[in-house]
């Protein structure tokens, strides 16, 4: 069944103020939408459940992109193609300028939002592997005041956040101290454009005389959310990325993933997937380590 | 925004002031109303296509404030101001738009559905790199989908515009900015 507009309020207060008294006043009543391009599908297949919806589109708040010597900020709405013409985001985030570049198409991008994208919390979020990886901070914001935390502890299960029902996404944090590391990331999807991931893994390393001293693993469509694979992680931390250090982390990873049977995939090639993709980013750090 | 009630609605119906093609609007419609259907029921604009309805296939792209979009994703109320372009809007003031020409030339229309879409899309890709590589020309158009052509002689079609169509006020075409 087709949606209908007449089922559906939409206000459009125009300031982020307006935006935060109105949760306030009414939590849970109010649905926020960005570039509509998650809502916008629900609603045109008749599945759209929120009855009344408050726009965020328009509103420089939350736009804003702010760069500091330590620091880019990004306003949670946003969009992808801002983000792609970033040269900061180019320089410093790369991994991000290129999920960027995946989010469906041109039309998409100019619409979808890097918040929109993080708050919908699908499990095969284009941008969450390499927010995992760069150390993301979240910061929610309300009537009650602002509060930030890790990206990696926003999402507490499928579709579900720490985000209270007064409170909104307002900015994304980015550290600026990954231009150092090397860095990966792959998405596996059934066509190059537009295709949503079968699996997706971001990874940064920082070597040592080829001893991994840090390393990040950011992990999409293996979990019920977007994730870091800690356990990977611990396993590879003082190794050298040699066939040993690879086979051990490749069990690792495959012991700590939970992929499912979904349209998109099932679970066995995903795990497969998942774990050629890691050996393939700890080959390149092997090679570039002996060209040294 | 001035907000008229109408009997039997939940929603309250909003005045939208929108520029397309260059002419100024005034519609009345509930908020939701997808810009898609703001063009081609209230504007009568029927260039614009419908296709999936959910973002994949580019049939409904229409240029908004300079930005390439999908007009089935776009609800009415964030279209308040804003200036958008159409396929109607592409023509010049002598003639096709250099990409007009061009899809007609290399057969890069069949049977239509995408075409307008496909214009669109175009004309962004153009606007914002005048001389696009055959990849940059393939992801511009990547959220076009055409089942008739197998898309060779769209990126033909493209790429030969991108080759005459040196002024950059005809790329621009009618009102885009």
């Amino acid at each position: 069944m087709r949606g209908n507009a007449d089922q559906h309020a939409l206000v459009a207060p125009g300031s982020l103020g307006a935006v935060l008294d109105l949760l306030a006043a009414e939590p849970r009543e109010w649905t926020p939408i960005a570039g509509g391009t998650e809502l916008m599908v629900a609603f045109s297949a008749g599945r759209l459940k929120a009855r009344k919806l408050v726009s965020l589109w328009g509103i420089p708040d939350l736009q804003a992109l702010r760069v500091t010597a330590d620091e880019v900020s990004i306003g949670a709405a946003a969009t992808f193609l801002e983000l792609r013409r970033q040269a900061t985001i180019q320089s410093d985030f790369p991994l991000l300028a290129r999920a960027a570049g995946w989010i469906g198409s041109i039309a998409n991008q100019s619409r979808a939002t890097l918040g929109g994208n993080v708050v919908n919390g699908s499990p095969a979020a284009d941008s969450s592997p390499a927010l995992l990886v760069y150390d993301a901070e979240v910061e929610a914001i309300s009537v009650r005041g602002s509060r930030r935390l890790p990206y990696s502890e926003f999402h507490t299960g499928y579709k579900r956040n720490v985000l209270a029902a007064d409170e909104l996404l307002y900015a994304i944090h980015l550290p600026r101290r990954f231009t150092e590391h090397r860095q990966y990331l792959r998405k596996v999807g059934t066509r190059r454009a537009m295709a949503i991931a079968k699996v997706a893994l971001a990874a940064s390393a920082r070597l040592e005389r080829g001893t991994i001293r840090e390393i990040r693993l950011g992990a999409a469509s293996l979990a019920p959310f977007p994730t870091r694979l800690r356990r990977t992680e611990e396993v590879l931390l003082g190794q050298a990325p040699m066939e040993e250090t690879r086979r051990a982390a490749r069990s690792a990873l495959l012991a700590e993933i939970a992929p499912i049977d979904d349209i998109r995939s099932n679970a066995i090639y995903r795990r497969r997937v998942a774990a050629n993709l890691l050996e393939e980013f700890l080959l390149e750090l092997g090679r570039e380590e002996c060209r040294g | 925004m001035s907000v008229h009630e109408h009997a039997g609605q939940t929603a309250a119906w909003a005045t939208i002031r929108l520029t397309v093609n260059g002419e100024e609007h005034t519609v009345t419609a509930p908020p939701m109303k997808r810009l898609l259907d703001v063009l081609r029921e209230d504007l009568h604009l029927t260039g614009t296509k419908e296709g999936c309805g959910e973002g994949e296939c580019g049939s409904c792209s229409v240029r908004l404030n300079g930005e390439l979009v999908n007009s089935c994703l776009v609800p009415a109320l964030q279209a308040q101001g804003a200036k958008i372009q159409t396929v109607e809007g592409l023509r010049l003031e002598d003639g096709l738009h250099p990409l007009q020409e061009a899809f007609l030339r290399c057969g890069g229309a069949q049977c239509g559905i995408c075409t307008p879409g496909m214009l669109m899309a175009a004309a962004q890709l153009l606007a914002q790199n005048p001389h696009p590589s055959t990849a940059e020309i393939r992801e511009g158009l990547a959220g076009n989908l055409c089942r008739c052509t197998g898309f060779m002689r769209i990126f033909e079609a493209v790429a030969a515009a991108a080759g005459v169509a040196e002024r950059p006020a005809a790329l621009e075409g009618g009102d885009a900015r």
